[in-house]
């Protein structure tokens, strides 16, 4: 899947980024230190935001593309934090007849995040997911795990004011 | 550490691990995730408030019998007892009424025609095997690195350091006839004789594959977190062998327990001077590193691997140059599956003889690990000689396929790979009868289908496998499966023809051919294959627009047999999409153009009323 940069505010702390330059220092002269690098970072800050790819790049020497081409390149680096409330909407058939294609639209604008990304303030993360085998609760929707069937535009405000 | 020294540390090693009661459990990942640890705490525990001395519990690897994880196993007075689908409860009873009361308890025991076996090595799951590379998994502690001594670990080091010239172990290595176990099936002694001029004057290295990625296949995974030594010893072994003094051994992310095994072992092979400096005293140096994949399928293609452990986007490269010739770092370099490592110790010790009679006649040489999974009744890893029939792994080991449906086909390979259909069941595998047949034996994945699996539906979801991972540096493999996929899906949604049919053979046949690396050359064939062995099942549904398994939704239809309907309404009340319509009382009736085909109505109806067709 495409993978899009996060408009999540970068919120690093001196302490992390401490712990990155030790991570920089100790791989200092190995060859093929930059994906250890990067896996060690993402364990630091949970994702690999841009701020921390300019820090590793202006460190390491490396052009910020290149470092950029690799965590783009592999699944597990992620350009984006897990929001605070994960949403996620079933797009699965039995879902998608019902509507919930445009219930996932009304929370991407109600929370003002686009699909597959969070919102800017770290709070909410929205992602659309195939069938999750709700099929009765038709559309269906889930937040942090907590499942809301039946769903209508109308409701999403409602619930969504749960997780404010 | 000295030869001596090792033969030392074995009589101790051998010595500290006896004991009147051993008692194992299996801790690989499978193992763990059924809920092995609370076991082998509750053995644990009762072990020590007994205050008995003479039972020894420890963690071991998978012994191969994934459904009926978790596994504990005794061994008292010189037999073996093995339990399965153990709780903590179970544990506790097993040690007051068996290892203290002396009664074996035959309930939690694995049953066969419903009669207990009380070990597990007289089932027919396991007796038609024979295990090479998986000799130490489910017997030894992968976390203690005498216990590897002890079933005559780095011996075979040893051997190859103090008693053997580099050149004597290629050839042994190549008599012994082993091929790559990872998928190629690349004659491995020729591969290292590629590697070894210039010795001691070129830098070169020696690499693991442990990006074990085809979805059915976890033998690899199995063998690093139950036996991580055997790989490193083997890598060591290979490095001599070539002249390299530095090897990687790259492992995919997502297998967190082998990580840290093989952490540990690596650790511990180095403080016993079996890795770094001048081993054994013989001036040999070889040093191992790890190196983490992060998920990407394409990093085990080798020169993507290698890309990878550069540091770089895993992008496959142009071949020639080999690897042999120009690899890791530009340098020489051999790599090796971590299956085809497992075998190289026991090669060296019991000699390329004793390896080449292990297979069933005129096949090729060794044992193989198969990851028997799908329709089947006994799931698991199983090592048979090579040239094992079909039939041997599927009805006895395996078992036979589940609840009296017929056997279909075998998918060997996964995602580059292809079928064997039912007609060719007695084919002996190893890997040129497959070849013949179109399909690979691949790292060893082994997925059985039933009359209930749609041929066009399982193509489609391995090609959806690979266009996911396709790394899109080559257009061919970038462009051509995505092509590919939409051919099918066109199938599927019952608006293809019978042109389409020509259409994707050609396309398929253009991409294996001009595609960069391994994962494109291969991403066509369980295309190509099923539409060789099942071309009726296609025409079924570019034809009758019908699927014959009932499998595709869109050519499926859901109708209320009037007779059977009661008029109960279940069905109607539970329909997502409103469907259903009909009175109490009287047959209900289905909304062809609404019905989505989630077959919530089937599953709700007691009366049977409901057909699929």
């Amino acid at each position: 899947m495409k993978k899009k940069m996060t408009t999540v505010e970068f919120r690093g702390t001196p302490e992390q980024e401490a712990k990155l330059l030790e991570v920089i220092a100790k791989y200092d002269g190995v060859k093929g230190k930059m994906m250890p690098i990067l896996q060690e970072a993402q364990d630091i800050y949970g994702y690999l935001p841009i701020e921390v790819q300019k820090i590793i790049a202006e460190k390491t020497e490396t052009p910020l593309e290149e470092i950029y081409g690799i965590a783009t390149f592999y699944s597990q680096f992620k350009l984006n934090p897990n929001g605070e409330y994960s949403v996620a909407v079933c797009l699965g058939t039995a879902c998608y007849v019902k509507g919930s294609a445009g219930v996932l639209e009304e929370i991407s604008k109600e929370l003002g995040v686009e699909v597959g990304s969070t919102s800017s303030d770290g709070k909410y993360s929205l992602e659309a997911t195939r069938c999750i085998g709700a099929c009765g609760l038709a559309p269906v929707m889930t937040i942090n795990g907590d499942v809301y069937g039946r769903m209508t535009k109308d409701q999403v405000k409602g619930i969504l004011a749960k997780y404010r | 550490m000295t030869t001596t020294e090792l033969n030392v540390a074995k009589a101790a090693a051998i010595e500290a691990g006896k004991a009147d009661v051993i008692v194992t459990v299996g801790m690989a990942t499978c193992g763990i995730a059924a809920g092995a640890a609370p076991v082998l705490e509750a053995m644990k525990k009762a072990v020590a408030d007994s205050g008995r001395t003479d039972i020894r519990v420890k963690q071991v690897g998978c012994i191969g019998i994934c459904q009926h994880e978790p596994v504990l196993e005794a061994y008292i007075g010189g037999e073996r007892f093995t339990y399965i689908n153990m709780t903590a409860e179970k544990a506790e009873r097993v040690f007051t009424e068996h290892i203290v009361g002396g009664q074996p308890v035959e309930e939690f025991m694995l049953k066969e025609k419903n009669i207990p076996v009380r070990n597990l090595m007289q089932t027919t799951f396991m007796k038609h095997q024979k295990r090479v590379a998986m000799r130490n998994c489910g017997n030894i502690d992968p976390e203690s690195i005498g216990e590897y001594i002890a079933s005559d670990g780095y011996a075979a080091l040893a051997k190859v350091l103090t008693s053997m010239t580099p050149d004597e172990v290629i050839s042994q290595v190549l008599a012994s006839g082993l091929r790559g176990r990872g998928g190629g099936g690349f004659p491995t002694g020729l591969k290292w004789k590629f590697a070894c001029s210039n010795r001691g004057q070129v830098k070169k290295y020696v690499a693991c594959n442990a990006d074990e990625g085809d979805p059915g296949a976890f033998m690899d995974r199995s063998v690093l977190e139950g036996d991580p030594h055997s790989v490193i010893e083997a890598m060591a072994i290979a490095g001599y062998a070539i002249g390299a003094d530095e090897g990687y051994i790259y492992v995919r992310a997502e297998y967190p327990t082998a990580i840290k095994r093989l952490e540990i072992a690596i650790d511990q092979a180095k403080k016993l001077g079996l890795l770094g400096n001048d081993i054994f005293g013989t001036g040999f140096n070889f040093d191992l590193k790890l190196r983490f994949g992060a998920g990407a399928f394409v990093c085990g293609e080798e020169t993507a691997l290698m890309t990878s452990i550069e540091g770089n986007r895993g992008e496959p490269r142009p071949r020639p140059p080999f690897p042999a010739v120009k690899g890791l770092f530009a340098q020489p370099t051999i790599l090796n599956n971590v299956e085809t490592y497992a075998n190289i110790a026991q090669i060296i010790l019991k000699g390329a003889d004793w390896y080449q009679s292990l297979q069933m006649p005129g096949c090729a040489a060794g044992t193989k690990v198969f990851a028997l999974t799908g329709k089947i009744t006994n799931t698991g890893l199983v090592e048979i000689p090579m040239g094992t029939t079909l039939r041997t792994i599927i009805e006895d080991i395996g078992g036979g396929v589940p609840n009296g449906k017929k056997f279909k086909a075998a998918q060997t390979g996964g995602p580059s790979g292809g079928c064997i259909p039912a007609s060719l069941i007695d084919t002996p595998i190893d890997y040129d009868n497959l070849a013949k047949i179109g399909s690979i034996i691949g790292s060893g994945g082994l997925i059985v289908m039933d009359e209930d699996t749609c041929m066009v539906d399982m193509a489609r979801f391995f090609l959806d496998f690979t266009v996911d991972e396709s790394c899109g540096k080559c257009t061919p493999c970038r462009v051509g499966t995505h092509r590919l996929l939409e051919i099918l899906d066109k199938i599927i949604a019952g608006n293809g023809t019978l042109e389409d049919l020509d259409r994707l053979e050609e396309l398929a046949t253009y991409v294996k051919s001009a595609s960069l690396c391994g994962l494109g050359q291969t991403a066509p064939n369980p295309v190509l294959s099923t539409l060789t062995r099942f071309r009726d099942e296609y025409v079924a549904h570019v034809v009758d627009k019908k699927c014959p398994a009932g499998v595709c939704k869109n050519l499926l239809r859901y109708r209320i047999l009037e007779d059977k309907c009661r008029g109960c309404t279940a069905c109607a009340r539970k329909c997502p999409v409103g469907a259903l319509s009909g009175t109490v009382k009287n047959p209900h009736r289905i909304d062809p153009s609404k019905c989505i085909k989630c077959g919530v109505c089937m599953a709700t109806c007691k009366f049977g009323a409901v057909v699929k067709e």
